[in-house]
């Protein structure tokens, strides 16, 4: 299985992530996004019409969306991150990969607005973020509420895989996250699964790091 | 003679990437225009003026003053057989001079580049020099030492380094780094800040690299990955502004070069993203 993949996007993160997860084995294969736009060149348009990263190729097989990828990655390596017990969970599961485009519509492209210099309404897009960011804070403090933390199951799914990256980084596009407390308690629980790996502004779980954020040495340094 | 913040070179644009349509973005909180000509020359306005501009090191400089000179020089980097990588830019909400302090920190490697630049336990800063060079007018570290586990993308496994670190110009700071394919030579690796506001820039990252086995891509997504590492930090800091009167903190080992830097901004007015009044 290929990768084509970019080091800073939070949708080729997904694939990268759950992979790890998994311990399945796949190959990267870098495109030069930024500054080279190479999403955008004959070459890759051939591969994917819509110039989009990622891309998965795993022989005939070319896929272009990263729910798609996530389900692929599960359905050939670890059945229960499919979330198909049941026709209810299931069907959660359809609804958050779908919920994820959200995210990356409006925090991912907030996201690149701020950080990469692409064009967009940011404070509509951020108002976006916000609106999307609500929503999954209200349905994970549901799940605590009877006892869980995942989105559509007792364990994790390709549901929060889909979402994490794009809620995490949701600050480098402006849009903090201090007051989604359920949230912050849902990364936690992602990022202490077996296997995680990080991306920058995405740490892992460590005793000695502080969390994201000010460095207390800074802070200690600067106010003194 | 001491240049005013509106006479320095700044970087604003890929040469490469430019195009006839250009963008539009700040200069010390100026909007200015840049753009290529038919002939790929480039053009940058400030309000319907003509800037100054020349290309050096694949970026397009400009200023909105007299500048006295040309763009400082990085000798090492014309050197036959170096790969030149253009990095591109990122933006980040903090002040330009704290970029570049950052990117001084001598310390920060095992925690904010934890298993590549730097890990646990090997936190310790060695002793190194730091001098401010007035026939030059540069502020210098050299003698840096560090352990780290994957220097460079062309490094197998753990090795110590060595640094010099070199401001030759307020917003910009080269960094020479033991080059692990070739002993005896430094791989070179730069930020070009360009400021955008006192609290806002945009940092053009570049190298010249001795390394003959990693792709383009692949060079450009490592130093991307190690800047957003920084780039999260960065926008965290407080307060925004760099201060440039030390206060009443106690400087370790690591802080001497960061010391030194402010206090040759300070020599220097310059004063664009700094508070002059210790918070
Ligand atoms: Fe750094």
């Amino acid at each position: 299985m290929i990768l084509y993949d970019y080091v800073l996007s939070p949708s080729c993160y997904k694939v990268r992530l759950l992979a790890s997860l998994l311990v399945a084995g796949i190959d990267l294969r870098p495109v030069d996004f930024h500054p080279g736009a190479e999403h955008h060149s004959p070459e890759f348009r051939a591969l994917n019409p819509a110039g989009t990263i990622p891309v998965l190729k795993d022989a005939e097989l070319v896929l272009t969306e990263s729910g798609a990828i996530l389900t692929y990655l599960a359905a050939v390596n670890a059945h229960e991150w499919l979330g198909h017990d049941d026709p209810e969970m299931q069907a959660r599961v359809a609804n958050w990969l779908a919920f994820s485009q959200r995210l990356t519509a409006s925090a991912g492209a907030a996201r690149l607005h701020d950080m990469l210099g692409f064009s967009g309404d940011i404070d509509a897009l951020r108002v976006q973020a916000t609106d999307a960011l609500r929503e999954l804070e209200a349905a994970i403090h549901a799940r605590r509420r009877r006892g869980g933390i995942f989105l559509a199951a007792d364990r994790p799914t390709i549901a929060d895989i889909a979402c994490f990256p794009y809620a995490a980084l949701a600050p480098d596009g402006g849009v903090s996250l201090d007051s989604y407390p359920s949230i912050r308690l849902w990364m936690r629980a992602i990022r202490a699964l077996p296997g995680f790996i990080e991306m920058p502004g995405i740490h892992r779980l460590h005793e000695q790091m502080p969390e994201p954020g000010p460095m207390p040495d800074v802070v200690r340094k600067e106010s003194a | 003679m001491i240049a005013t913040m509106q006479d320095h070179w700044y970087p604003v644009a890929l040469a490469s990437k430019l195009t006839r349509s250009g963008r539009d973005t700040l200069l010390l909180a100026q909007p200015i225009h840049v753009r290529a000509e038919a002939s790929g020359a480039p053009v940058v306005t400030c309000d319907g003026r003509v800037l100054p501009v020349l290309v050096k090191f694949g970026h397009v400089w400009t200023s909105l003053g007299t500048p006295a000179g040309d763009v400082f020089d990085i000798p090492e980097a014309h050197q036959p057989g170096r790969r030149l990588v253009e990095v591109g830019s990122v933006k980040v909400r903090c002040s330009p001079l704290r970029a570049v302090e950052n990117f001084l920190d001598i310390a920060h490697f095992p925690f904010v580049h934890t298993d590549v630049l730097g890990s646990e336990p090997h936190t310790e800063v060695e002793r190194y020099e730091v001098e401010i060079r007035d026939d030059v007018n540069e502020v210098w570290a050299t003698k840096v030492k560090f352990f780290q586990p994957q220097a460079a993308r062309s490094a197998q496994g753990g090795i110590t380094t060595e640094y010099m670190y070199r401001v030759p110009n307020p917003t910009c700071s080269v960094l020479y780094k033991t080059c692990p394919p070739r002993p005896g030579e430094w791989d070179v690796i730069t930020i070009f800040v360009q400021p955008l506001t006192e609290t806002t820039c945009e940092v053009w990252p570049w190298m010249a690299l001795y390394d003959d086995d990693s792709t383009m891509t692949q060079m450009i997504h490592f130093q991307q990955l190690i800047f957003l590492q920084d780039r999260s930090i960065l926008e965290n800091q407080l307060p925004a502004l760099l201060p440039l009167d030390p206060g009443q903190e106690i400087p370790t080992r690591a802080d001497m070069l960061s010391i030194a830097y402010r206090r040759w901004l300070k020599r220097h007015g310059y004063t664009f993203g700094a508070q002059l009044v210790a918070a």
